[in-house]
Formats: C-alpha cells, sequence, structure tokens
C-alpha cells in the first residue's frame, strides 16, 4: 500500500495524478523546477519539492535530483507521469535502489520497449505482423534491402520512437546518404547509432491498444485512433478507433495481449499499430507508461487508470479480468496547445481560463489564469475529453464544447479544433495520419482566396 | 491524510460539478460562484444553454521543508535538446513552421545590424548536437540564411539572418538561454565600397 507519492512531471498530467492520488487518499508530493514553483499542479499537490531550474536536463531529467527529492520528502514511490523520465530504465533502477517503487513496468522492460529493433523482434516473435523491414548494418547494403522491402521506405532510430528519429527515403540515391545521416543523429541525440528499414506506407491510420498488466496477467482496455497528426504530433484521439470491423478489432487487441504477455508486461502500456489502407495492421512499437490520451479509454470504459496503475504498482494482482473491461459510446480528445495558426510556439502567461462543463464533458488542464506558460516544456495546455453514446452524439458535443473554451493571454490552437470539429471528412471518421496536413493546407488555401 | 494541517486544495470533482449544474439547470439560475479559503469556481450558462466554468487554485504552494535541489549534480549543460531526442527529426517534420522574419535588422551605429531572438528559447548554433555551427564570426549570411536555432517548448524554430552581410559578433554561447528579442548576433553590413 503506498502511501506518498512524488509526482515527477508537471503540467496537466501531474493535475491528472495528484487527483487520483487525493480521491485514494494518498500524499503528494510534487517535484518541480524553479519554472513551476507557483505552478497549479504545484497548488493542488500536498507538498512541493525543488529539483532544480528551469531547463528539463537540470531538473525533470535529472534522476539523481528526482530519486533524492522523492527520498528526502519520505515518498514511497515515484509516479514519472508521461515524457521525461516515464520510459528511461535509469530512474527504474535508481528507484529500486533507493526502495522506492517506481509506478512503471521494471527496468528490464523499459530497455526492451525503449529499443525499437528488439520490441520489433519481439513482436515478431510472439506472432504479431511487422512491417516488412530490418536492421541496417552498412549504409552501403540498404539498398538492397530496400529494394526488397519496396520504395518507399522508412529510416528509422532503434533509440527513437514517438516520432522521433524518422526519415523518409523515396528512392534508391538518396538512401546511403539518409542512413549514414540517419545513424549519425541517432548515436548524437540517442547514444545509439543503430537504425533500421520499414516500408513507409501510406495513407496510414495510427491505432493503439491500451494494456494493463500484473506481470503475470495482461488484458487489452480497448482501442484509440490517434490519426489527426501533426508533424508527428497527435492532436486529436478516440475511443474506441472507428471503421474497424469486429475481427480487425479483435485481432488487434490479441495482438496487442500476445506483446504484453510475452514481455509479462506489469504497469500500463500501449501497443501502438499502423492499419494499411488494406486494412493490414502493423505493429510499430509500444510505449511503457501512462499516454496523453489515456482519458478517452476512461470516458468509455468508466475506468480510473491511474488508479489501476498505482494498484499494479502495489504490487496486486489486476482488479479487472479482460470480461470486466466494457467500452460503451464514444469520446474525443482534442489537445489544446499554446501555438499559434501555423503551430509556432506560443509561451507566455495565461490572463483567463474558461473551459466547458456537464454531462459528457471533461477537461485536464494545469493551468489556470495567471498561470506561466514557460518555453522549456512541451505546448500542451489543456485536454479537452467529450463523449457520448455514440461517435455523432461526442462529435455534437464537441464544437458547442470547444465554443465555450476561452483561453487568453497566448495564442492557442483552438481555432484550428474548432475548424477540425467542423469538417466533414472528420466527421466522417477513421481519417488517416496525412488528413491533417491536407486540412492545413486547404484552410491555408482557403484563407488566401479569401483574403485575396 | 494530508501532510498540510488544511489538507490540500481538493477542488470540487467534475461529479461533484455536474451535480451543481444538474441543481442550476433545475433552478434556472444561469450563474453560479463559489468561494472557499482554497478555491473558487464559477460556473456561467452559455448562449447555447451549455455551461462554462473557471477554476482558481487560490491557495499556494506548500514547499517541503527541505529542498533536495543540491543532491545530484545536474548533468553537464548541454544541448537539452539532445536530451529528449527532439534534434534528430527529419528536419521537414521538426522544425517550426518558419517564423516571421525578423524584418529588415535594424541598423545599429557603424553599420551594425542586430538579429534578435524570434522567440524566448535555448539558442543553438548547431542542427545538431556535434555538427558544426550553421555560421561562425566572418560568416557571410543573406537574408533567408538559418543562422540559428532557438528550441521553444520542444520545437527547434530556424533563425534567419533577416539581413545581409558578415557575421561580426555571436552574443550567445551554444545552449544558453535567450529571451524574446535579445541580440543572439551581430552582422556587419556589406561596405558599398566593397562591392
Amino acid at each position: 500500500m503506498l502511501h506518498r507519492i512524488l509526482i515527477a512531471n508537471r503540467g496537466e498530467i501531474a493535475a491528472r495524478v495528484i487527483r487520483t492520488c487525493h480521491r485514494l487518499g494518498i500524499e503528494t508530493i510534487l517535484a518541480v523546477s524553479d519554472a513551476d514553483l507557483d505552478s497549479q499542479p504545484a497548488r493542488l499537490a500536498g507538498r512541493t519539492v525543488r529539483i532544480g531550474p528551469p531547463p528539463p536536463a537540470e531538473s525533470y531529467l535529472n534522476v539523481a535530483a528526482v530519486v533524492a527529492a522523492a527520498t528526502r520528502a519520505g515518498a514511497d514511490a515515484i509516479h514519472p507521469g508521461y515524457g521525461f523520465l516515464s520510459e528511461n530504465p535509469r530512474l527504474a533502477s535508481a528507484c529500486a535502489a533507493a526502495g522506492l517503487v517506481f509506478i512503471g513496468p521494471a527496468a528490464e522492460q523499459l530497455a526492451l520497449a525503449g529499443d525499437k529493433l528488439a520490441a520489433r523482434a519481439l513482436a515478431a516473435g510472439a506472432g504479431l505482423p511487422v512491417l516488412p523491414g530490418g536492421q541496417v548494418h552498412d549504409p552501403a547494403a540498404a539498398e538492397a534491402l530496400a529494394a526488397g522491402i519496396g520504395w518507399p521506405v522508412l529510416v528509422k532510430a532503434a533509440g527513437g520512437g514517438g516520432g522521433r528519429g524518422l526519415r523518409p527515403v523515396h528512392s534508391p540515391g538518396e538512401l546511403a546518404a539518409a542512413a549514414g545521416q540517419a545513424a549519425a543523429e541517432a548515436q548524437a541525440a540517442f547514444g545509439d547509432p543503430r537504425i533500421y528499414l520499414e516500408r513507409f506506407v501510406r495513407p496510414a491510420r495510427h491505432v493503439e491498444v491500451q494494456l494493463l498488466g500484473d506481470g503475470d496477467r495482461v488484458i487489452a482496455i480497448g482501442d484509440r485512433d490517434c490519426s489527426v497528426q501533426r508533424r508527428y504530433q497527435k492532436v486529436i484521439e478516440e475511443a474506441p478507433a472507428p471503421s474497424l470491423d469486429p475481427e480487425q478489432r479483435a485481432a488487434l487487441h490479441r495482438a496487442a495481449v500476445a506483446f504484453g504477455t510475452r514481455l509479462a508486461y506489469r504497469g500500463l502500456g500501449t501497443t501502438e499499430f499502423l492499419v494499411g489502407p488494406d486494412g493490414g495492421c502493423y505493429f510499430l512499437e509500444m510505449n511503457a507508461r501512462i499516454q496523453v490520451e489515456h482519458p478517452v479509454t476512461e470516458a468509455v470504459t468508466g475506468l480510473d487508470l491511474v488508479a489501476e496503475q498505482i494498484a499494479v504498482a502495489e504490487g496486486r494482482p489486476l482488479r479487472l479480468g479482460q470480461a470486466d473491461v466494457t467500452v460503451t459510446g464514444h469520446a474525443i480528445e482534442c489537445r489544446i496547445n499554446a501555438e499559434d495558426g501555423q503551430g509556432r510556439p506560443s509561451p507566455g502567461t495565461v490572463t483567463r481560463a474558461v473551459f466547458p462543463a456537464g454531462p459528457g464533458i471533461r477537461t485536464d488542464t494545469g493551468i489556470q489564469a495567471g498561470s506561466a506558460v514557460p518555453p522549456w516544456y512541451d505546448s500542451l495546455l489543456a485536454k479537452l475529453v467529450v463523449s457520448g453514446p455514440d461517435r455523432a452524439a461526442a462529435l455534437g458535443r464537441l464544437g458547442p464544447a470547444l465554443d465555450r473554451c476561452e483561453i487568453g493571454g497566448l495564442a492557442t490552437n483552438l481555432p484550428l479544433h474548432r475548424a477540425l470539429a467542423a469538417d466533414p471528412e472528420f466527421a466522417a471518421g477513421a481519417v488517416d495520419t496525412g488528413f491533417l496536413e491536407r486540412f492545413a493546407a486547404r484552410a491555408a488555401a482557403g484563407a488566401g482566396a479569401a483574403h485575396g | 491524510m494530508s501532510p498540510a494541517d488544511d489538507g490540500p486544495p481538493a477542488l470540487l470533482s467534475s461529479e461533484d460539478v455536474k451535480d451543481i449544474l444538474r441543481l442550476l439547470d433545475g433552478l434556472g439560475f444561469g450563474e453560479f460562484t463559489l468561494e472557499t479559503g482554497r478555491f473558487t469556481i464559477r460556473l456561467t450558462r452559455a448562449a447555447d444553454g451549455g455551461w462554462a466554468q473557471q477554476t482558481q487554485v487560490v491557495t499556494g504552494p506548500v514547499a517541503a521543508a527541505e529542498a533536495a535541489a543540491a543532491a545530484g549534480a545536474p548533468p553537464a549543460a548541454g544541448p537539452a535538446g539532445a536530451a529528449d531526442g527532439t534534434w534528430i527529426e527529419d528536419k521537414g517534420h521538426a522544425l517550426a513552421a518558419a517564423l516571421p522574419g525578423p524584418g529588415p535588422a535594424a541598423a545599429a551605429d557603424g553599420g551594425w545590424r542586430e538579429i534578435r531572438a524570434p522567440l524566448p528559447g535555448t539558442f543553438y548554433r548547431a542542427p545538431q548536437p556535434g555538427a558544426p555551427p550553421y555560421v561562425e564570426v566572418g560568416s557571410l549570411v543573406g537574408t533567408g540564411t538559418v543562422v540559428a536555432l532557438i528550441e521553444t517548448m520542444k520545437l527547434m524554430n530556424p533563425v534567419y539572418a533577416g539581413t545581409a552581410g558578415m557575421v561580426s559578433e555571436i552574443c550567445l554561447a551554444d545552449g544558453q538561454f535567450a529571451d524574446s528579442g535579445v541580440v543572439l548576433m551581430r552582422v556587419a553590413a556589406p561596405s558599398p565600397a566593397a562591392g
């Protein structure tokens, strides 16, 4: 039983974790950088502990400072949230060494999921479909591999993931140079020069399955579609993934559970799949942490995923069987970011923060009027989640709910979300990962025409 | 049990808010404000009949008795981007949309022109760790030359020279934080005689 949890994160996810901890009667200590001493989550937490200056490398990414803060505050566990150290095996190991519970999978499981080549091999070994591809040992020999895969190909870094370390290559002439450069960049960024090729499938959808495991048993908690992306960053997510036929959905869930079971996974995790135009599903990677978009799953299952995550971290067996998980209705999440219409970041100070309330509406945020939005961290301000008995009902709530959002003091992507909520292609469902770029180009052309 | 005497500022849960809204809907009120010592919540009915909420936590943060910052020396200052990997993305995707140029750089005394930070963020001289810098003192630049990156909110934003000439001074060290509008570099305008 955990009594006092240190949260090594910031923003909306810190506020989110604090809320569940307090509901469970668990004390919270929030680790804060100097930029976040007076943040909304700092005000919500039972206590705060300063861990360093604003740059992430000196605070939220500093394993020693985070573990020392937890030890000194008398915490018995660390919740890493997402991003920052959440998938860093060194934090998991340091927690074990310090006698702290790491609320996440074991260090070896993090290391395996973080090594995209190892995860790919494990998936293939567990019988999951993977895209044609393989490791590039020698840039000069890459062309033969690519010819076997079929053009275009995607050069990926074994240490990358989540959209980082990707490089599409369209013709044989570019490949050797691209592979060499990708390996050098991967070495510099991840300390790991290994790269691999995979077939670059377009148009594709991004569908993922939520997993929960106790180290013994693994269950699937529904699926999500995250195809509305810009520069590989998700903008809108929904649960369940629209327009999958029941066999396809069941196959995805089975594949995800097979992967988690092969890992003897303990914790919350997500297996990501690419769904091709022919309906083929391919394993992409595993995220061994809570996802930003977990609230859409909570909205359709009625579960508190953070509470389940804490329960398995306490060493309890799963409280749910696969048959206990039922998906009812549909939920859509919009990531409200501090960025302008062109996707340029917009740090600053929030002067006004109004969010919608009512049935079928949930807002997760770490800001309020007066909050600083510092330049050092990501631009997520709030997540608006709407839900209803079906997708049409959820969509019907989305537009009016977005209209009631007001964030003053900085630019936000609320206008983009309002336009998307009114877009017939998005309303039809099952858009592919190229949809948002096309939509933005269309909107820009329309604006140009209107002004011209 | 909370460590603080009064406990943390437990906000109303979304279920509490929904209960209040149900009550307000039944009573026909259009606005509701609750102020406690810990938070305020204001609910207002929008024109479409839906509700909007403003929540403000008014209690300040409670610092734990002892700062742990001293523990664990921060790692050697390096490009923070390397730690979270933002450097490696395909530049076509990783770079934020082109920032509007700073406009014609203001000519300072003696024909110097200044290149200023278009956004607050971390100043990087090279496209990725270990790569050669975009420019050195003495480099010739044109208006559209990328001279540096500013990392803001995990996005790498190119900084354009915005002027033509020779880089005469680089004012910040690689990896240093630059506030918006801070002078990053100075450029000597090409002398008409040298043309």
